[in-house]
């Protein structure tokens, strides 16, 4: 079993997830990372990283209803578990932890 | 319908992506992509759309994607094997008719292919006992006279290069040196045993892998007059006595002394001896030849060259350019070329002159292989056709396996196991056919069996039995890929639907194996025309009746008394050597008429009773008178000498009394004789002289009654055993040994013969399967047309029309490349028969009347059948 461990790039996707609530699937993840980052997120990396979340156990999938588009085939709709939660908040945690570290003045100085 | 083709991405991509990818991931993944490329058309527009699409199912192709090897599937074809192997046996006893055509034309296709595995097998075998085998490597030479490069390679060298290359050359371990000439008869007391052999140096032992039984390999072959026996013709000269250190008698001159007995040398050897003298030998005897160690003397001796492990190549051969250069300067206008050939090529390599042995040579090994393959390839469209043509009866099969859930690997699984079922059946009939066969193919030409043994070992059986699976696996593929492709829904529609683009393919395979036989067959026919016409070409002399007797050193005058008493005997002739079979003596003439110029002219040596014996024809002058001192005063010459050195061409009766200078002798022209085919080939016609033989002789020509001249000959051999007890009789009819000696292409006719008729019977049988198929499923049709008032004339064209369309495209096809095979290939010398049109035609209507007799029959047997029979079970 790998660690629990978020990288900057899985979280995102992560986070991402989360906000589409019932719309997380590989294209529109992309599209809103894309929208969000303002950088070019290629497929091919979202949808391996999903597969590593869901091999993490992170996020949970299943197949929705078939549709006129994509050539007849299925979306994979992604949400996140208990433990893909729990990895966001510790994640955020750390992250807040670290901002309240910081004096205001060494920031203000730059 | 057009506008979607162009709008969806590219199949073969979507192909790849579903072969790779795991099928859990599979459908999103796909479901992606797709809908990238739905937006892609319209942000970039088709094209780049597809070639992004491409792209991304390369990049998708990642350690995740990728499907896992499913050990269950593996799993359940090894369970379904057995079920595969049932079925396969039901439906190959239930379609009697279609698997015997299936295994008949395999087994006889797959014969061939077993003669050739036996002869590549044989051919590979050659030599393997060397250990040194991959480093030894023969030295082959070719002469350049004034530039002219197109002459061959012989597979001999000098003994001078042979001996400056051991001496000079750095790089070469050891070679070792074989001289012909070592041959004649050995006396032990009184027993006298002709043997025959070579000379060779003490390298031999060490170079080859030949074992000393007795005596030293290190010294046997060193001392002057050492001679070294293999174990057989110990046996034969020394019966059970110990051979070591006796010595025997060698009738062309000398006393040898046995210092070493040889293990019998293994059958697939190219080098074959009875016994080997020493080198050191000729050192003495031939001292005074001024010959013996010549630089152009490049016929004489083979030299095997054994190179230390990882030798540099392209040094060796710069040196051997080296000596090349040094020594051609003893020559004037001659530059010979040396060069290291390996001995695994000496069977199958490049054809050279002057070989030890005869060899198979590259350029028949592939015409063989290649004619092997379309034999088998004819047979494995068979078994496609009909299995395709089958299908109708097998789609039911197919579609309730693909509802239970068969994968489409399982059904071309199924599928491929079924062919190879067929062919190993096949490959059981093959080997008892190869059986049959190979006595008369070994027999097919003289010197076949010292080439081949084609023994049916356990390494050719193991090759067979992978063969029979791949020519399965061909056969087997075509159909298997169908009936994958079957879709189980329209099966069960009742869909009859045959796709015009399988009928082509089917077609197409029938012309392909028509137009195979009709090439083999017009070939078969137009070579047996040349054949015929070399073998009755008239040669400007009489073979009939006429005896050749090979004198072997033996005297020819108490042989000529005795023989002339028979009854039978109507005269006796003596000469050097026959004319119209290939050999040639041969000497350089000056022209009497211009000191500038000189000819190769061949010659002969005869008596005076040669010429009217085998009836050439005097043009002017008179034969030769009998004389008993060995002076040479005379000579009859052929017209066509007379014009090549201009004396009197247009009457040759001036020719008489002049003088012409052969060998440093002065000889007068005492008659001209008709020009006559000297050499074998009779494209040529030479200039010829015939000198008067009296110790010259080697044959005795012996005109006979015509009357049982198998009586006489043995009449002959008892006289001959009377005077001779070391030597058998050899002797053979004229016109027979103008005979043989075409026998390379009266082999060739009957390989090509054995051929066609395979061709014929394969494709024969492809087609009856395919009648009885067309008029089987076509039966309801053909009763209803019946009942409508068709007559039996008509449904029998209205079926056979097609077939006959097919042989007449595959004569379209067959016959042009007959022709142009023979005008271009074939016949580029002057003379050959010309081909007769009715030669041609003579092949494709042979063929034509078995198909219209096969077709005819077949639908004639479904025209007459009652239509109240068949409609009624409907």
């Amino acid at each position: 079993m790998k660690g629990t461990n978020l990288g900057e790039f899985e979280e995102l996707v992560l986070l991402t997830i989360a906000a589409l609530v019932n719309e997380a699937y590989s294209v529109s993840i992309c599209d809103e990372l894309e929208r969000q980052t303002k950088r070019p997120v290629k497929l091919g990396v979202v949808h391996s990283v999903l597969n590593r979340l869901e091999e993490k156990a992170l996020v949970k999938s299943k197949l929705g209803e078939a549709t006129q588009t994509r050539g007849g085939k299925r979306k994979r709709y992604y949400a996140i578990t208990a433990a893909g939660k729990a990895g966001l908040l510790r994640s955020k945690e750390v992250r807040d932890e670290l901002w309240n570290m910081i004096p205001e003045f060494s920031l203000k100085r730059i | 319908m057009k506008k979607r083709e162009d709008t969806a991405p590219p199949k073969w991509a979507t192909r790849l992506l579903c072969w790779y990818c795991n099928p859990k991931l599979l459908e999103d993944l796909q479901g992606d992509l797709n809908e990238y490329f739905e937006r892609n058309i319209k942000s970039k527009g088709i094209r780049r759309a597809k070639l992004i699409y491409v792209i991304d199912v390369f990049k998708f192709l990642r350690l995740y994607t990728v499907r896992k090897p499913e050990i269950v599937n593996l799993l359940i074809n090894w369970i379904m094997l057995g079920s595969y192997i049932k079925t396969s046996g039901r439906n190959i006893v239930r379609n009697k008719l279609f698997s015997t055509i299936n295994i008949v034309g395999l087994a006889i296709s797959m014969s061939v292919g077993l003669f050739m595995i036996g002869i590549l097998s044989d051919m590979l075998s050659y030599d393997k006992f060397h250990e040194n085998r991959d480093r030894i490597y023969r030295v082959i030479s070719r002469l350049e006279y004034k530039g002219d490069r197109s002459s061959n390679f012989t597979s001999t060298t000098s003994l001078k290069a042979a001996k400056a290359i051991s001496e000079t050359i750095s790089g070469i371990e050891d070679i070792a040196i074989l001289r012909r000439g070592f041959g004649g008869d050995l006396k032990f007391r009184e027993k006298v045993i002709p043997l025959d052999g070579y000379w060779a140096n003490p390298s031999m032992f060490k170079v080859f892998s030949f074992k000393l039984i007795h005596g030293s390999p290190a010294t046997a072959l060193k001392e002057p007059f050492s001679i070294v026996l293999t174990e057989k013709s110990a046996k034969k000269l020394f019966g059970d006595e110990e051979a070591l250190g006796k010595t025997v008698i060698f009738n062309k001159g000398g006393e040898y002394t046995v210092t070493g007995v040889l293990e019998d040398i293994p059958t697939l050897s190219h080098i074959n001896f009875d016994m080997l003298g020493s080198l050191s030998t000729r050192e003495v005897i031939a001292k005074n030849d001024k010959d013996e160690m010549t630089w152009d003397h490049i016929l004489t001796t083979w030299a095997y060259a054994l190179l230390p492990p990882n030798a540099n190549q392209e040094n060796l051969k710069a040196s051997l350019n080296q000596l090349s250069t040094k020594e051609d300067r003893s020559l004037k206008d001659t530059h010979i070329e040396l060069a290291l050939q390996p001995m695994t090529e000496i069977m199958i390599g490049q054809e050279l002159d002057n070989q030890m042995r005869p060899v198979l040579g590259k350029l028949w090994l592939r015409i063989f292989m290649a004619l092997a393959f379309v034999v088998i390839i004819s047979a494995c469209f068979n078994y496609t056709n009909l299995s395709i043509a089958r299908s109708l009866s097998r789609r039911r099969e197919v579609g309730i396996r693909k509802v239970i859930g068969a994968l489409k690997s399982q059904v071309i699984g199924q599928f491929v196991i079924e062919a190879i079922i067929i062919s190993l059946c096949a490959l059981a009939v093959a080997h008892l056919l190869f059986l049959l066969l190979r006595p008369s193919f070994l027999n097919i030409q003289q010197g076949i069996q010292e080439l081949f043994h084609l023994e049916l070992s356990f390494a050719i059986i193991f090759y067979s039995i992978v063969f029979a699976i791949a020519v399965g696996v061909a056969a087997g593929i075509f159909p298997a890929l169908f009936f994958s492709r079957i879709n189980a829904t329209q099966v069960f529609r009742n869909f009859l639907g045959h796709g015009s683009k399988k009928l082509t393919f089917r077609k197409a395979l029938i012309v392909f194996q028509y137009s195979i036989s009709i090439i083999f067959v017009t070939f078969t026919v137009i070579i047996y025309g040349q054949y015929k016409h070399y073998i009755a070409f008239d040669l400007g002399f009489k073979t009939d009746n006429v005896l050749n007797i090979s004198l072997q050193g033996n005297s020819t005058e108490i042989l000529k008394k005795e023989l002339s008493e028979l009854p039978e005997v109507k005269g006796i002739s003596q000469s050097l050597m026959l004319t119209g079979l290939g050999n040639a003596y041969g000497t350089i003439i000056k022209n009497p008429t211009n000191p500038k110029d000189s000819a190769n002219v061949w010659y002969n040596y005869v008596d005076e009773n040669y010429l009217p014996l085998l009836e050439h024809k005097l043009l002017a002058g008179h034969n030769f008178t009998a004389r008993t001192d060995s002076l040479e005063t005379d000579v009859i010459v052929n017209l066509r000498l007379l014009k090549r050195f201009n004396i009197a061409p247009q009457n040759p009766a001036k020719a008489i009394d002049e003088i012409i200078n052969v060998d440093h002798k002065d000889l007068h022209v005492i008659g001209v004789i008709r020009d006559f085919h000297y050499g074998g080939d009779v494209n040529k016609s030479e200039e010829v002289v015939l000198r008067y033989a009296n110790k010259n002789a080697k044959w005795l020509n012996v005109k006979i009654q015509p009357v049982d001249p198998l009586a006489t000959y043995s009449k002959i051999e008892s006289i001959w055993k009377k005077h001779d007890t070391i030597h058998p009789f050899e002797a053979k009819y004229y016109h027979l040994q103008i005979a043989e000696n075409y026998s390379g292409m009266r082999a060739l006719i009957k390989v090509a013969g054995f051929l066609a008729f395979l061709a014929i019977c394969i494709a024969s049988m492809g087609l009856l399967g395919m009648v009885v198929y067309t008029t089987e499923t076509r039966l309801k049709e053909i009763s209803i047309r019946k009942v409508m008032g068709a007559t039996e004339i008509n449904l029998i064209f209205l079926m056979g029309r097609g077939f006959l369309l097919l042989l007449v495209v595959a004569g379209c096809i067959g016959l042009p490349i007959t022709y142009l095979f023979f005008e271009k290939i074939f016949f580029r010398s002057a003379n050959h028969a010309p081909i007769y049109m009715s030669d041609l035609l003579m092949g494709v209507s042979a063929i034509s009347i078995l198909a219209i007799v096969m077709i005819g029959s077949q639908t004639l047997k479904v025209a007459r059948s009652s239509p109240s029979e068949v409609l009624k079970n409907d």
